[in-house]
């Protein structure tokens, strides 16, 4: 027992790790746009697959990093990366038996979800970001799953 | 596709309501946390143990680029090194024939206000910082130096460039702070045309190339032309007087609209800068009681002679020595409300 859920843990501090590096890597202009949600996917991910080892409380800090990364109000992505990780892990045994593709398409509406709530968040603190740009990374988040499933799903049968 | 074989997994349906009760909980923190983040300001120490836990990361972002950037100058060609030599040389020797005008200008100034009984104005100090190559929030026009408290830096302190204002310090951690640029949407500085000393207000409008401004407070009848230079006014005591912010590039007179629709380019390369200038200096004379109210309250009493001149020799000590986070503090007091729109 103690091994199998020590593999899903070092490799959810090193994705969590990477994931955060990723998100404020120096992009170019255009890129910057697309830059998938690195570090939801991850979430979203672990609380599919291992939700004890990356449940909710993973989620609140992961997000709460994010908050002191980006330098928004904290909270705010902790309180979305919440929601979002609670809808996985309260679902995940029917999540994990969908298809792929019906997985992506789910992936698509948390991330949608998750881009409203920082939507909304934004207006009520006073930076209205209206432009159509934010939503792009939900096509390259959605995009990105299939690859993130097949590459994280390799650590874990060898777990 | 394999599945995690996990412990608790099976019981997972007997565990949605513990599952929703800590959700709820988390979520009701995130949701204090926003709010008292957000109204009160109390986080300070929070978040600048957040940015020190943060820093390590964002130099290890930025070091590809600066990795890059090295390598791009050791290789750099000879050729390329003596034009740029050339240029720099040029540049240098333009400036020292400025410099020696604006000196005798300056003394010119120091007699004349003597004459009017007017306070000197204190000399700006500033420090170089390096900007980090970091990817923030794209819609926020933000970034981070690497430079922090352990240098002096204080929130609410002025950054310029090589040609205007550049931004004010939103966050101080450790050894780094974050700066929001005048391009942002939320920001606002107080600015007087040079023409004809017309105060106003210029505030950023988030566009992606960082390179517009607004002057949403100018009635229709406001003497603006394009190609007018907007100075800092120094109200409200967060940036120095006199520094270059922006060129009007647009003036719209609208007759059905009461203001009229102007637009500035800022001086500053916002989107290009590698590295800035952090300005210390004395707020004027005019700001000082603020000052004085904020920090000890029987001071403020009008007609109290130590009112003026308590903050006013702090403030100078502050100028004068080098930078401690603690006496920097009267710096940062008088901000006027306009400085950052409420958010």
């Amino acid at each position: 027992m103690n091994a199998e859920r020590s593999a899903p843990r070092v490799l959810l501090y090193v994705s969590a790790l990477l994931g955060l590096l990723l998100s404020v890597l120096p992009l170019p202009h255009v890129l910057e746009w697309l830059r998938p949600d690195f570090l939801l996917l991850i979430v979203i991910w672990f609380a599919l697959m291992a939700p004890r080892a990356g449940g909710l409380l993973f989620a609140f800090v992961a997000g709460l990093a994010l908050d002191a990364f980006r330098g928004v109000v904290l909270g705010q992505h902790a309180f979305a990366f919440v929601v979002v990780a609670y809808l996985v892990h309260r679902f995940h045994l029917r999540i994990r038996m969908k298809p792929l593709l019906q997985q992506s398409a789910l992936v698509f509406a948390l991330l949608l979800l998750y881009q409203a709530l920082l939507w909304w968040i934004d207006g009520v603190t006073g930076h209205p970001v209206n432009s159509g740009a934010r939503w792009l990374p939900l096509v390259t988040g959605t995009l990105l799953w299939p690859v993130l499933t097949g590459f994280l799903g390799r650590f874990q049968t060898r777990a | 596709m394999a599945l995690l074989r996990e412990p608790g997994a099976r019981y997972a349906p007997a565990r949605s309501s513990a599952l929703g009760v800590k959700a709820i909980v988390l979520g009701l923190v995130a949701i204090t946390l926003m709010v008292v983040d957000h109204r009160e300001q109390h986080l300070k120490s929070v978040r600048s143990a957040l940015a020190l836990a943060a820093y390590p990361f964002q130099v290890a972002a930025h070091s590809p680029g600066a990795a890059w950037e090295w390598l791009k100058g050791t290789f750099a060609t000879r050729n390329a090194l003596v034009e740029e030599n050339r240029r720099l040389k040029l540049h240098d020797w333009r400036n020292d024939l400025r410099l020696m005008r604006l000196e005798a200008v300056e003394q010119e100034n120091l007699r004349l206000r003597k004459l009017v009984d007017a306070a000197p104005r204190a000399g700006d100090r500033a420090m170089l910082a390096g900007i980090l190559r970091v990817d923030l929030d794209p819609f926020r026009h933000r970034v981070i130096l690497d430079r922090g408290a352990n240098a002096g830096v204080t929130k609410g302190q002025a950054v310029v460039d090589g040609d205007g204002v550049f931004g004010q310090v939103t966050n101080v951690g450790p050894y780094s702070s974050e700066v929001i640029l005048l391009s942002d949407l939320s920001h606002a500085i107080p600015v007087q045309i040079s023409r004809n000393g017309l105060r106003t207000i210029a505030q950023g409008t988030g566009d992606e190339e960082a390179r517009t401004l607004t002057l949403p407070y100018l009635p229709r009848n406001a003497d603006v032309k394009k190609d007018d230079v907007l100075l800092t006014s120094g109200l409200g005591g967060v940036f120095p007087r006199g520094y270059p912010v922006a060129r009007v590039t647009d003036v719209k007179r609208d007759p059905s609209q009461p203001l009229a629709i102007v637009t500035a380019e800022p001086y500053a390369a916002l989107a290009r800068d590698n590295e800035v200038l952090l300005v210390w200096f004395t707020p004027p004379p005019e700001l000082a009681p603020a000052a004085a109210a904020a920090s000890t309250p029987d001071a403020a009493k009008p007609g109290a002679p130590e009112a003026t001149a308590k903050p006013a020799a702090a403030a100078t000590r502050t100028a004068a020595d080098t930078p401690k986070p603690v006496a920097a503090k009267p710096t940062t007091a008088p901000r006027a409300p306009a400085q950052e729109r409420p958010r």
